[in-house]
């Protein structure tokens, strides 16, 4: 402590860069707008892969079975039910869900359009998502023709959340048949549905007929406490037949994830939008800083002249970075999470500010400025003590 | 003896430019002696500073500061003698973006072993001791150029340097403040027992000196 105390001075970096607030306030709105469209560009990244997920993750499994045809969640294929029966044999399986995955045709009740909205069927007894709320509104589907609407879904299907909770009978078209909304829930839009409704088995298979019998597109399946999944999904692919694949639950929300980011340019574009605000960002401050030092050569001589060390004035360069780098970063943080919260209230989008981010775009950052005032330290080393006589 | 130069030679540029600006120069200044050196502009004035402050290399020939040797003498080495010396430029040459306390402070803050506080006292000790104990928080944009230049007489002192060198450092003021300026830096040395070596044009402050040189061509022509 008393070292620090006998180390500390003049805070000359931060005084160079206060006493001169116009630049300052130039260089920290270029860096936050740096951040701030780093942000931007990895939320809308991040929040497409996520959005890509949101009905996978609400399923209560612990494995799942799929086609091995199945690349994605708007190309599902079938697979014989039997295989979810047959994984009833393992000693670790404890329950298992067949579930119906399709596309399906939604007329909107007000204004008779129709568009493509997921629709999952799946026995009212089975267990089917973890959210324990759900199993209450699921006793209805047992019921024919009945239906559960996602209010989050998308507003082109209609007012269908608000008529429902007006008490109004909310019917409409699925499928060329009449069905009826008989509950709400909450999952979500995602970036192959637009809108999401779940039934009974009964209901999906009578919307579309020609399914085959016996095939689903998706087998959820529990283990008792205390197993191991990896284990068990290597278990359970050894002993099933080729006509199915086995995931993890992480596996299955991956391999969704990942086909939209190999298959589709997305990745790419959002990445290479954040690496544009990299590189702005670097150039600005590049600037502010090779300004800065060139306008105070003189002084940074005087200082040589006196008998401070090359090292500690470069020093001082380095400092003046890092203040930037976290001046700049705070209000791109703030400006950041209320960005997240407007594309969220506009997109249903699950774009929000996590961790991981956020110290990625503070890196991003850090690296952007400590980059420049390295380069900018260059200019010092034309700092010459003699010519100031 | 702070300064001792033997047969001091040095050129710039090179090839056919190449032109000899110091020719076999000897200086002898002891402890707490002041020295003024005069001479027309381009007689090597500045450039023998510069030497013996240890912001150049020595060519050729010895020059021993403070006991030290600067011939062959590593960058380091000069950096750390300047520690010792305290410069007083032309122009003040003071940090534009720090107060008048702050300015003394960078050179206090170069004494090793010294708290902040220390440091900062001893600042405004010698602010005062330049009759600036008013003008502390005042940027050197808002002095006058006596003023900055005593802020920068402050400065060097704080270090607590055993060689003063100062560069026509009434170049810039008016002939009275001019006088007062050079009148206080003499007494403030003296009193820490600093050699002073001063090149000036101004002729009404020869009468400072212990000692007055002449230089001419690249020669110290005459002493007396």
């Amino acid at each position: 402590m008393s070292a620090l105390w006998r180390a500390r001075g003049i805070p000359l970096s931060w005084l160079l860069l206060t006493r001169q607030p116009v630049r300052l306030l130039v260089a920290l709105a270029g860096i936050s707008f740096a951040g701030i469209l780093m942000f931007m560009q990895l939320g809308f990244r991040d929040g497409l892969f996520d959005a890509s997920v949101t009905v996978h993750k609400l399923f209560d499994a612990d494995l799942v079975l799929m086609s091995p045809r199945t690349m994605s969640s708007i190309s599902m294929a079938g697979f014989p039910r039997r295989r979810l029966v047959q994984a009833m044999a393992d000693a670790d399986v404890e329950g298992i869900t067949p579930v119906h995955w399709n596309f399906l045709l939604w007329r909107n009740p007000e204004t008779r359009a129709t568009r493509s909205i997921l629709a999952l069927g799946f026995e009212p007894v089975d267990p089917l998502f973890t959210d324990p709320a759900l199993a209450q509104k699921v006793q209805v589907l047992s019921q024919r023709g009945r239906v559960l609407f996602d209010e989050r879904s998308r507003p082109e299907f209609g007012p269908v959340a608000d008529w429902y909770r007006q008490g109004r009978t909310v019917e409409s078209e699925v499928g060329g048949k009449r069905v009826r909304v008989a509950g709400l829930v909450s999952l979500g839009p995602s970036f192959g549905a637009d809108g999401n409704l779940i039934t009974s088995s009964e209901t999906f298979l009578s919307l579309l007929p020609n399914t085959p019998p016996g095939s689903i597109e998706l087998g959820l399946i529990r283990l008792r406490p205390g197993a191991d999944p990896a284990a068990a999904a290597s278990r359970l692919q050894a002993t099933l037949p080729q006509d199915v694949k086995v995931y993890t639950k992480a596996g299955f929300v991956e391999f969704e994830k990942n086909y939209w980011r190999t298959s589709t340019s997305i990745g790419f574009i959002f990445t290479l939008g954040a690496g544009m605000g990299f590189v702005v960002g670097c150039v600005i401050v590049y600037q502010i800083l090779y300004s800065d030092v060139s306008d105070h050569l003189p002084e940074y001589a005087t200082l040589m002249a006196m008998g401070y060390k090359l090292t500690s004035l470069l020093g001082v360069v380095a400092r003046e970075g890092l203040l930037l780098a976290v001046l700049g970063y705070l209000p791109a943080y703030a400006t950041g999470q209320g960005l997240y919260l407007m594309i969220r209230n506009a997109t249903q989008l699950p774009v929000a500010m996590d961790t991981p981010r956020a110290l990625t775009v503070f890196t991003m950052i850090l690296v952007m400025c400590m980059g420049s005032a390295t380069l900018a330290m260059r200019r010092l080393a034309d700092a010459d003590p003699a010519e100031i006589f | 003896m702070a300064i001792q130069v033997r047969d001091l030679n040095h050129w710039y540029g090179s090839g056919s430019t190449r032109r000899q600006v110091l020719q076999g120069v000897d200086l002898a200044v002891a402890a707490g002696e002041v020295v003024l050196l005069t001479g027309p502009s381009g007689c090597g004035k500045t450039t023998l500073l510069t030497l013996v402050g240890a912001l150049r290399q020595v060519q050729e020939g010895q020059v021993r500061v403070l006991g030290q040797e600067l011939a062959h003498s590593s960058r380091d080495r000069r950096q750390q003698l300047r520690r010792s010396i305290g410069m007083i430029f032309q122009g003040h040459n003071l940090l534009r973006c720090l107060t008048a306390e702050q300015n003394v402070q960078m050179g206090a803050d170069l004494l090793p072993g010294l708290g902040y506080r220390a440091r900062r006292d001893q600042a405004r000790e010698w602010l005062r001791s330049v009759g600036l104990g008013d003008e502390l928080n005042k940027l050197p944009h808002d002095l006058s150029g006596g003023q900055k230049q005593r802020v920068a007489i402050a400065r060097a002192l704080a270090a607590q340097p055993r060689l003063l060198l100062a560069d026509e450092p009434t170049a810039a003021l008016d002939s009275r403040t001019g006088r007062e300026v050079v009148e206080l830096l003499q007494r403030l040395a003296q009193n820490q027992g600093c050699a002073v070596l001063m090149v000036t044009h101004d002729p009404r402050i020869l009468d400072i000196a212990d000692r007055l040189l002449r230089m001419e061509d690249g020669r110290i022509v005459e002493a007396n």
